[in-house]
């Protein structure tokens, strides 16, 4: 079992690793006893670069690198999400920072030669945006427009230690935050330092978390028993935050969850991940088997006499799970269906005792709030919504990945300065936040702040957040059938507004999409939308109406064009567009090639036609086109 | 329940595995080791047999019917086998406003087979799932344990010659 002075034992030691990235420091001697290390090599190894074939990098560089002979100076790290998902698999190299973007494995060689051992940056494969205009040098990652207004505080290990590491974590300065408490703080004083912070939960309501944690320390059970539970079921479908929190730092979750059961009096805990998401329980698991190895875990925490354990428990794929009476229903092993509230979880959770339940990246924000104070944490953000929040930027927008920053920053920033604007030269339509539950926020609205109560007075919500960008291509009506598909399909069936109505709903706009809409239909969506979100059992069905709510209100003229004029504004849907080619075809035939269904025929440099029988609307000519001469009516 | 319930027998391989499941999960005769057990088994399995929901009936001391109704609530478990190739297209809201649509119509188009479902053969099964967190290369689809990612309409022609 590890004490406290093992913890600072352990940190000392691997200290230096941890400056050689985040301070950009020279390596001195590093945990091993090795003081020859001049390099790491940081491989992102979220979901995004995975899928980009990151593992086969990382021993491509290894081989690479031993092949040389310098296996002993440069060392090669897997890391968690640095956030540009979009130029994955991304290689970053310390000390000096330098960020390879979209590696390929066979630039690796090139890199060990000239970079590692030539001591040249290959300039070619560095993500541009981090080069110098003036004079080709490399500029330092936090003035790169993608990271210069970003705040990494729940990330802030993503990226900057190995998850698989728990020695790692310690070293910055992971797990004292749980050994202050045990050591200087009551149970009482945690509670009011959070709720001092103005930490709010991040899984979409914003309910104070200090607040909640006080309900569940007062509450009364009969055996002495309570709980804390972590929601990491992430439901929003284009989101990917809290997974990459599990994925980049796990230990901070065990490490917030104990000083959650620190301070209401409980011994037990458990984590809700969803099956889909097998790295994040793979990482998770190890990290909860480091930790109890190390005694951080178990009947003595840190010789502290404190005492706590926790165990993953796997979601099957209903999203409604993400509901906290659901999810808690789901953990008993029950079908996920919600009970009406009250009573809340902190008084009547987990098998009937109090329960603490928080997103993950709420809780990835406590350690910080231990060790550095309610004052500074309380030094960022808004009035009403303090601190920063992380969004899983995506849809139309140049650098789709994940973001984290400071509450109150505006959209247009998130959206122009961070993420690179629209791609192809579009025009910017819509963002849309918090998910099945949320709504889309026009360009007229791009200057307002992020923050809980601005979002929500505009009609959508923070959610948990998912940010997704639309351009002038997306139909508003077609997105807001989307989200109605997704609430009948996740809809538990308990209680019939959200059962029948969301049903009814979808019904209209299928029809309305498919060009056989009325003008009244778009009263009855209003009128359904008001039944399903009074009369609903859980915030599913209360919140399912708001994208069609939001939709009509910021763009009710492109309901009214498919309805009145038979006509899509944005060419989306099917049923109304039709392929055509004009005067400008040359007669390549790259059209004819790329059709799938061979609907295009025509002679050489003669203008092509589009058979409209054959024709599947599916795109592919038009996005082969070199003289942009397909179009869509 | 009957239709997609029936009676199949289990081969002796699948009956050790589930056995085994069942001891590692499911015989602390907690309920909540329900789900857990499921999980397993439709992982191990690729499905949820009926053989299999009595047999953890059985040991876990359950009714049935309380399982079936876990086991038809959730869906990551099936009541049938999947196909040689699971193709799950994401069409989470992501991959969706990047004309993810566009691709599973292909799929369906090409193999006949409807989303949720697998072909008379065997080969595929196809299912649109929500965002698989690469929404960097969106749109996205996952065959089997290969993600494909960047996807235009004609790859998926191209990848079913892969696929067969
Ligand atoms: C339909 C529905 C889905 C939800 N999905 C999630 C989810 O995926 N993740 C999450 O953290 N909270 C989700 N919530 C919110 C939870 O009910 C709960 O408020 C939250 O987990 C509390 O944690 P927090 O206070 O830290 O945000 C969902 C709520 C509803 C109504
Ligand atoms: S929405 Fe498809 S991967 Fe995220």
């Amino acid at each position: 079992m590890k004490t406290i002075a093992d913890l600072k034992a352990i940190k000392e030691k691997h200290i230096y690793d941890i400056e050689m990235r985040r301070d950009h420091g020279v390596h001195k001697t590093d945990s091993v006893g090795n003081d020859k290390v001049r390099a790491h090599v940081m491989v992102c190894s979220g979901t995004g670069c995975t899928a980009g074939g990151a593992e086969k990098i990382i021993t491509t560089f290894e081989e690479c690198i031993a092949e040389k002979g310098i296996s002993e100076e440069i060392k090669v790290v897997k890391t968690g999400c640095f956030g540009l998902c979009a130029l994955g698999p991304i290689v970053i190299v310390y000390p000096e920072g330098v960020f390879y973007s979209e590696v390929k494995l066979e630039n690796i060689p090139r890199i060990v030669e000239e970079h590692f051992i030539g001591g040249n940056v290959v300039k070619e494969l560095v993500y541009p945006e981090t080069l110098c205009k003036e004079d080709n040098s490399i500029l330092p990652l936090d003035e790169v427009d993608f990271y210069k207004k970003q705040m990494r505080l729940a990330l802030r290990n993503c990226g900057l230690i190995n998850p698989d590491c728990i020695d790692e974590y310690i070293a910055n300065d992971g797990y004292f935050a749980i050994a202050k408490c045990l050591t200087e703080m009551k149970p009482e004083e945690v509670i009011e330092v959070i709720k001092a912070s103005g930490l709010r939960g991040r899984g979409g309501a914003g309910f104070p978390t200090g607040l909640k944690w006080g309900f569940a320390a007062k509450a009364d059970t009969p055996d002495g028993q309570k709980y804390v539970a972590c929601n990491a079921d992430e439901g929003d479908p284009g989101a990917f935050m809290d997974r990459s929190v599990l994925e980049g730092d796990p230990h901070v979750l065990i490490e917030a969850m104990a000083i959650a059961a620190y301070s209401i009096g409980a011994s037990y805990g458990f984590v809700y991940v969803r099956a889909e998401y097998p790295i994040a329980v793979m990482r998770l698991q190890r990290a909860i088997d480091d930790a109890r190895e190390y005694g951080l875990l178990g009947k003595n925490v840190l010789g502290k006499g404190f005492e706590f354990d926790l165990e993953i428990r796997l979601g099957a794929g209903a999203f409604v799970c993400g509901e906290e009476t659901a999810l808690i229903r789901s953990i008993e092993g029950n079908r996920g269906e919600p009970k009406p509230r009250p009573p809340f979880p902190a008084v009547k959770g987990i098998f009937d005792r109090p329960t603490v339940l928080n997103n993950v990246e709420t809780y990835a924000n406590v350690p910080p709030i231990i060790l550095q104070g309610a004052d500074w944490f309380r030094g960022i953000g808004t009035e009403g919504s303090k601190g920063t929040k992380v969004f899983a930027v995506g849809g139309k927008i140049s650098n789709v990945g994940l973001v984290e920053v400071p509450m109150g920053i505006t959209l247009r920033e998130v959206i122009y300065e961070i993420g690179g604007g629209i791609p192809n030269g579009k025009e910017f339509k819509a963002a849309q936040t918090g998910g099945p539950s949320g709504g889309c926020i026009p360009t007229e609205h791009l200057d307002a702040p992020i923050d809980f109560e601005s979002l929500t007075a505009l009609g959508s919500m923070m959610g948990s957040g998912g940010l997704i960008v639309m351009d002038e291509d997306n139909c508003m009506v077609d997105i807001a059938k989307f989200f109605l598909e997704f609430t009948v399909d996740e809809s538990c069936g308990k209680c019939p507004p959200c059962r029948i109505g969301t049903k009814r709903m979808y019904e209209i706009l299928e029809r309305i999409t498919e060009g056989k809409g009325e003008i009244e239909d778009i009263q009855k969506l209003e009128d359904l939308a008001e039944t399903i979100s009074a009369n609903s059992l859980c915030a599913l069905g209360q919140t399912a109406p708001n994208p069609v709510l939001s939709t009509l209100k910021y763009f009710r003229d492109e309901y009214e064009a498919h309805v009145s004029e038979r006509r899509c504004p944005a060419g989306a849907c099917r049923a109304m567009t039709s392929y055509h080619i004009n005067e400008d075809c040359k007669g390549c035939a790259l059209c004819i090639k790329a059709c799938p269904a061979d609907a295009i025929t025509g002679e050489r440099k003669a203008v092509h036609v589009i058979d409209q029988i054959k024709c599947v609307k599916c795109g592919a000519c038009v996005l082969k086109c070199p003289f942009k001469a397909i179009v869509i009516k | 329940m009957s239709k997609t319930n029936e009676a199949q027998v289990l081969c002796q391989e699948s009956m050790a595995l589930l056995k085994d499941i069942v001891k590692q999960h499911g015989s602390g005769g907690r309920k909540d080791e329900l789900i857990e057990v499921l999980n397993e088994v439709q992982e191990k399995l690729g499905y949820v047999p009926y053989e299999a929901q009595k047999y953890i009936a059985e040991t876990m001391n359950l009714p049935l019917a309380e399982i079936f109704g876990v086991v038809t609530f959730y869906s990551r478990f099936s009541l049938k086998p999947v196909g040689k190739y699971k193709i799950a297209v994401c069409m989470g809201t992501a991959c969706y406003v990047k004309d993810a649509q566009k691709i599973l119509d292909r799929f369906v188009e090409l193999t006949g087979v409807q989303p949720g479902e697998t072909s008379e053969d065997g080969l595929y099964s196809i299912v649109a799932t929500r965002c698989i967190g690469a929404c960097g290369l969106a749109p996205v689809i996952t065959i089997n344990e290969d993600v494909h990612g960047k996807l235009v309409v004609e790859d998926v022609d191209r990848l079913l010659e892969i696929y067969k």
